[in-house]
């Protein structure tokens, strides 16, 4: 690159450069407003940063103020880091997802790896010892060679970084659609624990304190990494592959424990991490936040490479390195923290009372704009928003009614489909029992970990079935939510709050917009009515692939639940021959947007399944009622694959059996995707009491020794092998890895 | 100073599986002409220049570098420019 | 009994191997940094897993090479029980106090499950408490984990009864299903499975306690009466 510095205000104005930065001509101008002159090629870059859609939220600030944020336990909200959630004892839950989208499509391994990272900082900043990570990640059809290796090295970079710092992966989705083909989606989400009086806030307060620096050293790794994750994917994305930054677990693992060192030292103020936009965001929003301003000079950023720019280095996205507050003249006491660690923490700024962001660099004023005008200035877009064709055409179509002619072939053909089929290939190259805490270990419906020290636990989960979005925007943010709740209460949890990792296409397609608009909706809605605040997230937008072919509207829903004693702990799989086995909720003729449709047809469309909040929430609170009460012995939601699915799943830990009589239409009854239904095992002595727990509960059959899956109407239905449906079910995922594409 | 090149393969009989998939790989695409891949490592050590820089080389790769018991070393010495 | 669990930078498995100690088995623990500690103060040395300096060059190369792992060699020397476990067999096998060394898994891949190892020498400081051929269930993570030795070196670990771990159904290629070994001596034992994710029933078996149990055992037998 050419020394930047060069290029005068006038050229960036009159070619245009600030637009190859990702400014449009209206927001040049108000830059040039805020400073009443032209900004140079640094402070182009730093408005360039700030204010695009990554950092800024510019497209979704409406759409976001729509989520309910507060709750009688939220301790955090949105704005900081990561949200909290009080779960007493003087204890919280802290916890965040965020997308790595765009870094993933181009460098699968270091996309997915350094998307872990940033995430494990977000958390870790808060004071919080990260302890649990899950991963929410979206693949095309996996027949395809470009997703098969987006796709394994996804889940090995993952693996390479999670497994490295020590935190266990426990849990996530992995879903397979078309829409997914040329653009894979990679959230990642961090839960963590933290006493309340370890509560850090990133904040540069106190006049003349010392603003640090530690971690790796600053490359030219990421330059323009928030713009580009906010453009289209194109051809040209190949070619940006040396912006995509490279992850060093080990560098995090030391700043992990060299920072939670540090909190409980009384000279740090305050404390962040370099995310998105490096040291140009993290340092001006400490500054904005604190209602300050920041001097840094930049020849004492720690440098990788020789002559960077004050550009290069305020863009920088090197990763692992974290910015400090420090009460001035105890700068040295810090140091030695990080020393232990062979990390060097060095002073390279002040934090002022001009409220101006000013950058020297090699003796001359770099930058020197208001910091409020980089984090809080940036243009808001109330974008238009029109119902999409398609969706008026699904609304119109008669309801799509499957014909089934062999049950049994076509439950296997469920069980092979990658979405349902067995994650173990992926999840046994992720470490999810280190830090000891691990109850419930992926495959079950959540993740649950103990709470050391306590009696208590907590459950997690990511989900978001993208096809009820697309084919109903709003009924299909309500089930994300609802879904995700469902998961926690089989677990034996109590749903106490969500981050939302908001993938859509691009936000100035009126049509994409619509479905951002009335997801977000649907999400607060169920929000509201289940007590769950959203209390952080991410928003990723312009998931389009050449050709602006968007993906699925996937707003994933991480929800995080408290257990409050281990003996609730509920698992997804039968216990014991002899239970009884039964249906909470009815079920109706619901297929548009189910797996069954997907695989008969090839594709999506008609109405999604319908969702009464009111009633989901009953059933809810009345199973929950019925796992504390200990009359539950298993329960598992009903979900992609309907009840023949669920019941499959319920038997293979086991191998065991089940002789189970069905009602009405077979097909229905098997394989349709109806909303909040549940299928739970009790013993036989609590019958009656569960029956009054859960009024609506039908009993359809019993959990058998004999190995066989057999359900009957007035004849046999099916009948088949529970070994043989578990390994077809077990199998599908690696056979389609390793078959060549 | 000098650079040094240090290249260390594992040693003839010890399992190399990521060259057993490297070769099956480019068996899949086609070069029938493979018949064995063996993976190791490759690395530049700058180094300021003394007498017995050989000697010096040797004790790193057998106290660091390459692990005696599975990998072999060799290297070049060249004037750093 | 006083342990030292001695934390490398990128050790992860550490505060599991203090629990197990510490909260399960009842002795006495401490995290100790490799830096600043003095283990002739302690009655077992314990090196936990982890990614001990990112797992960079070789797993546990780096640690191997640092001055605290002279501390390990007298304690051993003096017979004291060294357990090393997944990144801390890695370090036994770089700094020499075990012999043969680690590969990449068969499969290239990380693994990580519950697997069946069989008890091959129950009489060992670490095993007393099993019974001979007994199985047990411990979890299994490790990338790096293809136990390799030459032919001779791998009939003398047998002759010698040093194979003290060996799995069921081998997941990573090492050379004789090799699990875990003991020095000549026995007091050194390196195993890649994780005990001490294995001492508490609630989160999927507890066969791991056990191990520490009869460290405990030995301990007692042979230097308690005397402390």
């Amino acid at each position: 690159m050419p020394s930047t510095l060069e290029i005068s205000p006038e050229t960036i104005e009159q070619n245009r450069l600030y637009a190859d930065m990702g400014l449009t001509d209206e927001e040049y101008t108000s830059v040039v407003k805020i400073l009443g002159r032209r900004p140079n090629y640094t402070e182009t870059g730093l408005f360039s940063v700030m204010w695009s859609e990554h950092c800024s939220y510019k497209n979704s600030k409406p759409l976001l103020k729509k989520f309910p944020t507060e709750g009688p336990h939220v301790l955090q909200g949105p704005g900081e880091g990561a949200g909290i959630i009080d779960i007493g004892d003087d204890q919280a839950v802290v916890f965040k997802i965020e997308s790595h989208n765009h870094p993933s499509a181009v460098e699968p391994y270091q996309g997915a790896a350094t998307g872990v990272g940033g995430i494990l900082r977000d958390v870790f900043s808060m004071g919080a010892r990260p302890v649990a990570l899950l991963n929410s990640l979206r693949f095309g059809s996996l027949e395809r060679p470009r997703v098969k290796y987006l796709f394994e090295e996804v889940v090995r970079g993952i693996a390479g970084y999670g497994n490295c710092v020590g935190v266990p992966t426990v849990g996530g989705e992995v879903q397979f659609d078309d829409a997914y083909n040329g653009n894979p989606l990679v959230n990642a989400m961090c839960v963590g624990l933290i006493d309340h009086k370890d509560i850090q806030k990133g904040i540069a307060a106190g006049i003349g304190n010392t603003v640090m620096y530690v971690g790796a050293k600053t490359g030219r790794d990421g330059i323009h990494g928030a713009t580009f994750a906010s453009e289209e994917l194109s051809e040209e994305s190949e070619e940006k592959r040396p912006s995509v930054q490279v992850g060093d677990p080990f560098m995090e693992k030391l700043l992990i424990e060299a920072c939670l060192e540090v909190i409980h030292h009384d000279a740090l103020v305050g404390i962040q991490d370099m995310g998105a936009a490096g040291l140009t965001s993290s340092a001006s929003e400490m500054a904005s936040k604190a209602g300050t301003g920041m001097t840094m000079n930049l020849d004492h950023i720690p440098q990788r490479e020789e002559n960077m720019t004050a550009y290069e280095m305020m863009l920088s996205e090197s990763q692992e390195r974290m910015l400090l507050v420090v009460e001035k003249g105890r700068e040295e006491e810090i140091a030695a923290v990080f020393r232990k660690y062979d990390l060097e923490a060095v002073a390279v700024g002040e934090v002022t009372d001009t409220k101006r962001f000013r950058l020297e660099h090699h003796g001359e004023v770099a930058a020197d704009v208001p910091v409020d005008s980089l984090a809080e200035d940036a243009p808001v877009y109330h974008q238009p928003s029109k119902i999409p064709e398609y969706y008026e055409e699904f609304q119109r179509m008669e309801d799509f009614k499957p014909v089934v002619t062999d049950y049994t072939k076509t439950l296997l053909e469920l069980l092979q489909q990658p979405t349902i089929a067995s994650k173990e290939w992926v999840y046994d190259q992720y470490d999810y029992m280190v830090q000891t805490n691990t109850v419930v270990s992926p495959g079950s419906d959540a993740a649950v970990l103990r709470v050391r020290g306590t009696n208590k636990a907590l459950a997690m989960t990511t989900d978001c079935n993208s096809r009820y979005i697309y084919l109903d925007p709003e009924v299909g943010g309500q089930i994300a939510v609802a879904e995700a709740a469902r998961n926690i209460v089989c677990s034996g949890g109590r749903p106490l709050g969500i981050t939302d990792g908001l993938n859509y296409g691009s936000p100035e397609n009126p049509e994409i917009f619509w479905q951002m608009e009335k997801s977000v909706d649907g999400m607060s809605e169920a929000c509201r009515m289940l007590g769950t605040p959203v209390i952080s997230g991410n928003v990723s937008l312009y998931n389009e692939s050449f050709g602006g072919q968007a993906i699925y509207p996937t707003p994933i829903v991480g929800m995080v639940g408290l257990i409050e004693d281990v003996s609730h702990i509920t698992r997804s799989h039968a216990k014991a021959a002899g239970d009884l086995i039964y249906v909470i909720g009815e079920t109706k003729p619901e297929f548009g947007g189910s797996e069954l449709q997907g695989l008969f047809e090839g594709r999506h469309f008609g109405k999604a399944p319908e969702l009464d909040l009111e009633v989901e929430a009953l059933r809810q609170n009345q199973l929950l009622t019925a796992i504390r009460s200990g009359l539950v012995e298993s329960a598992h939601d009903l979900s992609e694959g309907g009840l023949a699915v669920a019941l499959a799943e319920t038997l293979f830990d086991q191998e065991l059996g089940c002789d189970v009589t069905i009602e009405g239409d077979i097909t229905t009854a098997l394989f349709a995707e109806t909303q909040s239904r549940f299928l739970v095992t009790i013993h036989p002595e609590n019958k009656d009491a569960f029956e009054q727990a859960a009024p609506g509960a039908q009993q359809i059959g019993t959990v058998t020794d004999d190995g066989m899956y057999t359900v009957k109407q007035k004849d046999v239905v099916m009948e088949e092998k529970t070994s043989v449906l578990k390994t077809a079910w077990k199998g599908a995922l690696s056979c389609l890895v390793k078959s060549k594409a | 100073m000098r650079k040094v090149k240090i290249h260390i393969t594992l040693k003839e009989g010890v399992l190399d599986p990521q060259g057993k998939a490297v070769q099956h790989s480019l068996k899949s695409l086609e070069y029938n002409n493979v018949h064995d891949v063996r993976v190791g490592k490759y690395m530049e050590v700058l180094v300021d220049d003394k007498e017995d820089l050989e000697a010096e080389i040797d004790k790193m790769c057998d106290q660091l570098l390459a692990n005696p018991v599975i990998e072999n070393y060799t290297y070049t010495i060249e004037e750093a420019g | 009994m006083k342990c030292a669990v001695v934390v490398f930078p990128g050790s992860n498995c550490d505060r599991d191997m203090y629990h197990a100690v510490k909260d399960e088995l009842g002795a006495d623990a401490d995290l100790v940094w490799y830096q600043e500690a003095n283990l002739a103060d302690y009655d077992a040395v314990l090196l936990p897993g982890g990614f001990s300096y990112g797992d960079y060059l070789r797993s546990g190369a780096m640690a191997a090479t640092s001055p605290i792992v002279e501390q390990i060699r007298a304690a051993a020397e003096a017979g004291k029980p060294v357990l090393g476990v997944c990144n801390g067999f890695q370090i036994l096998l770089e700094s020499g106090l075990l012999p043969g060394a680690m590969l990449p898994n068969k499969k290239l891949k990380f693994m990580c499950h519950t697997e069946t190892l069989i008890v091959e020498n129950a009489d060992t400081p670490f095993t007393q408490q099993y019974k001979e051929k007994e199985e047990i269930q411990i979890p299994i993570a490790h990338g790096d984990g293809n136990y390799f030795c030459d032919q001779t070196t791998l009939e003398r670990l047998r002759e010698n009864k040093q194979v003290v771990f060996t799995y069921q159904t081998n997941p990573n290629g090492s050379a004789g299903d090799i699990a875990g070994i003991v020095n000549e001596r026995g007091n050194v034992l390196g195993m890649m499975p994780h005990p001490e994710r294995a001492v508490d029933a609630l989160l999927g078996t507890d066969d791991g306690l056990r191990l520490f149990q009869s460290i405990l055992t030995y301990w007692r037998e042979h230097y308690a009466i005397n402390a």
